[in-house]
């Protein structure tokens, strides 16, 4: 709803993403809510109306403003050293005490100020090189210069943001290797997609925004319900939830063998997702804000119940039979809503189940804790011919079996087995070079395309196995045995 | 079939994916009549293509066989005729992650060069986006309009054959990313903050050396950009692999006639080695490197303007 048309603005109910250098954080944007980010307080409400991608600093009070412009003032050719073989670290070239920065602090001296006032007492900076004072200044800027953007979330946001933040929710998935899932997998509109994940909703959400709202997912999952926790984050449009359905895995046997039966259903998917929200252990603020919108909505209908309850309290001598009139009638109202709820939940799977069936999904994405052989191995049942799968595992091993046990099968070619390495760079002029490595810590891909599967032939298969690997150098014969 | 929407049976017209074997493809443009011969025998178009389902396998007339598959942007890149040095499917991956790109976006490329980055462009903003796409070399933009109108997707791309460093992209306050592929990228930086939308457009610029890197950063931030961000990023390819290695001979003690050391006795099960205590190996699964892999394409160089 927002592509070439005028920015979007951050609006109260938001989900919207804090941004300071390369720390992100997720809120919710409420009206009088305390936030907590990088050691400062403040309230968003003075943001509320704002295009996204603004940026504020925080008021003594804790609201925000947003950041004027200021002219870098052009400094004259300071004075500088050559190197640092006559500088000293012995701790004692500040001049000021964290008390005076404190007190700087407290009589509410800007930033910029603070900066320029550690620099001038500062005995060595003179003595630095350019490039020395010009990482000094960078180094205090970014201490005391707090600052805040405020950014719309996407899948660049929020993966790079889990990855920093809380990786073990999502499997150590890195941001570059989801990159490529999601174009290994070929995402896009119209797409009927299988998708199994276990990284909060942040793998769905990211095949969601590919999909713009065309097209339709059956999200697989584990338990009583799936976790869509990150999936909320991206502010997607409600229509776009309207052709995204669920199915139970532990129904996947039954279904593939033809005895799917609505009998038995996995217990209430809403407290199953509450429950697993907690025991993840996410980091405080982010739990409160989150759970919070949560039970916005429940405690607001308590609300509405609460006053009639207290009315009918203080009526009760006139009126006692009338009150437990009313009382039975809310039972009966609470049963039937269950019913009505329970009957829909049924309906929902039955239709999730029909999608199944047809075993022409344009694509699988499995991205979850679980070993990935099982899963891929049933998933694989529902997609069409000439379509890609990709299934991410944090490790190495588990994909070295799974890719064995798909050879056997037969019905998939090219498979391959990759993971991605990534480097960020620093590019200042003369001062260029890699800065961090993060390769190693990304996680495995296993893709390949789906064909036509030729059951009861063995042989065939043994032949497409052959076929499908790569001839082993002369050299390695004896050592080496494809798969 | 296009390369925007799947179809499940291969029809006149088509552009279809021949899959010979391990890394072994190449595209087909599916007619009547038309005969194509691979190293297994002829397929008939007519009679072996035209009305089978994707993902079918067909034997060919020497009585080898091939599977024919679905095209898509991936399966294009590995296949398509180069006319310049392509972009692979890992650098496509996050430059489209990292642009922000979805349906609905409108994107601004240049150069063209052999369509490989533009068909996975197309396929993203598809239904309701738009690319444009600027290529100062006058037969490559005509070579790519070509195959954007055989693959189906004309209607969503606009070729245009100008210089991007002089006239731009030929649209203004629209676009939603620009991506940059050309010698001189700190040329064509103006121009595409001129292209982007007001607020939060996002740019890209991919360079092989990190001295044009650097004249683009700086432009970047002459320019006004802000969270200008330098990566590079490459593919590690494993291929799966059953291994035997032998176990050393260390001797005998005086005593007895088992071989001392190596404890191989434990039963196989996943991951671990199992034993061979007749010919004296282990053998275990592995995830073996390529002996030659790609060790640089390009730095890829991310910003937004604000």
């Amino acid at each position: 709803a927002m592509e070439g048309g005028p920015s979007a603005r951050i609006r109260e109910g938001d989900c919207a993403v804090l941004k300071r250098d390369e720390v992100f954080k997720a809120v919710s944007v409420l009206r009088r809510r305390k936030i907590i980010f990088e050691k400062q307080w403040f309230y968003l409400d003075n943001a509320i109306g704002h295009i996204y991608g603004t940026t504020f600093e925080v008021t003594s009070g804790g609201n925000l403003q947003p950041k004027q412009e200021v002219e870098e003032t052009t400094t004259e050719t300071k004075e500088a050293g050559t190197d640092n073989r006559n500088i000293v670290d012995d701790g004692k070239s500040q001049k000021l005490t964290h008390d005076d920065i404190k007190a700087l602090k407290d009589k509410g001296i800007k930033g910029q100020e603070i900066v320029q006032q550690l620099i001038e007492n500062s005995t060595t900076f003179r003595d630095k090189t350019e490039f020395a004072q010009d990482k000094y200044i960078k180094k205090k800027k970014k201490k005391y210069e707090a600052v805040i953007t405020i950014v719309k979330p996407s899948t660049r946001i929020l993966s790079t943001m889990y990855y920093a933040r809380e990786p073990g929710k999502i499997n150590h998935l890195r941001y570059d290797t989801l990159a490529q899932m999601l174009t290994l997998g070929n995402i896009h509109a119209g797409n009927k997609m299988i998708v199994m994940e276990t990284c909060a909703g942040l793998v769905l959400g990211a095949v969601m925004e590919r999909m713009g709202g065309y097209g339709s997912i059956i999200q697989m999952y584990p338990g009583g319900g799936p976790v869509r926790a990150a999936t909320g984050c991206f502010g997607f449009p409600k229509p776009f939830f309207d052709n995204l359905h669920e199915f139970p895995l532990s129904k996947v046997q039954s279904l593939l063998s033809g005895t799917f039966t609505t009998e038995t259903l996995p217990a209430d998917p809403e407290e199953n997702a509450l429950v697993e929200d907690e025991s993840n252990g996410l980091s405080e603020e982010k739990q409160t804000s989150l759970q919070e919108t949560e039970e916005e909505p429940t405690t607001e209908a308590a609300m509405e119940i609460n006053p009639t309850e207290e009315q009918d309290m203080m009526d009760i001598n006139a009126e006692d039979v009338e009150f437990k009139e009313n009382k039975e009638k809310e039972n009966k109202e609470n049963v039937r809503e269950k019913q009505i709820k329970q009957w829909e939940r049924r309906k929902k799977l039955l239709e999730a189940a029909a999608l199944l069936r047809e075993k022409n999904a344009d694509g699988l994405i499995v991205a979850s804790k679980f070993h990935p052989t099982p899963l891929l191995l049933s998933l694989l049942e529902f997609v069409a011919p000439s379509r890609p799968f990709v299934v991410y595992c944090q490790y190495k091993e588990p994909l070295l079996e799974c890719y064995t046990k798909l050879r056997e099968r037969g019905g998939v070619i090219n498979l391959k087995l990759s993971e991605t390495w990534l480097r960020n760079y620093q590019v200042l002029p003369d001062r260029s070079h890699p800065k961090l490595t993060m390769s190693g810590g990304g996680g495995y891909l296993l893709s390949g395309i789906t064909v036509v599967l030729d059951k009861g032939k063995s042989d065939s298969s043994n032949s497409e196995a052959l076929k499908m690997e790569e001839p082993s150098s002369k050299r390695c014969k004896l050592q080496d045995l494809p798969c | 079939m296009s390369f925007v929407e799947y179809g499940d049976t291969i029809k006149d017209g088509d552009t279809a994916i021949v899959f010979l074997g391990h890394e072994s493809m190449f595209p087909v443009k599916v007619q009547h009549g038309t005969v194509t011969q691979t190293k297994y025998g002829v397929i008939r178009h007519s009679t072996d293509l035209i009305g089978k389902k994707y993902g079918s396998k067909v034997t060919c007339s020497k009585g080898g066989w091939v599977f024919i598959l679905h095209p898509t942007p991936e399966l294009w890149t590995m296949n398509l005729p180069h006319r310049t040095q392509i972009l692979y499917s890992t650098d496509i991956s996050i430059i489209t992650m990292m642009l922000e790109l979805k349906p609905g976006s409108i994107v601004c490329e240049s150069g063209t060069g052999s369509g490989s980055l533009s068909h996975a462009l197309i396929r993203t903003v598809a239904p309701t986006g738009h690319l444009y796409t600027v290529e100062f070399h006058q037969q490559r933009a005509e070579k790519a309009r070509e195959e954007f109108r055989e693959h189906g997707v004309e209607h969503l791309v606009t070729v245009t054959n100008q210089d991007v460093c002089k006239n731009g992209f030929g649209v203004s306050n629209i676009a939603d990313a620009v991506f940059l592929d050309i010698p001189s990228p700190w040329e064509a930086i103006g121009h595409a903050k001129s292209a982007l939308k007001a607020e939060g457009g996002r740019i890209c610029s991919f360079s092989p050396c990190i001295e044009q890197v650097q004249r683009t950063c700086l432009a970047m931030e002459e320019y006004g950009f802000t969270e200008i961000n330098t990566l590079e990023i490459l593919l590690r390819v494993y291929n799966v692999r059953t291994i035997s290695l032998q176990i050393p001979d260390l001797g005998k003690t005086a005593e007895d006639n088992s071989s001392t050391g190596f404890d191989s006795s434990n039963p196989s099960h996943q991951g671990s080695p199992c034993a061979n205590l007749q010919q004296g190996t282990v053998q275990f699964k592995s995830g073996v490197p390529l002996r030659e892999v790609v060790g640089h394409t390009g730095y890829l160089t991310f910003a937004t303007k604000s």
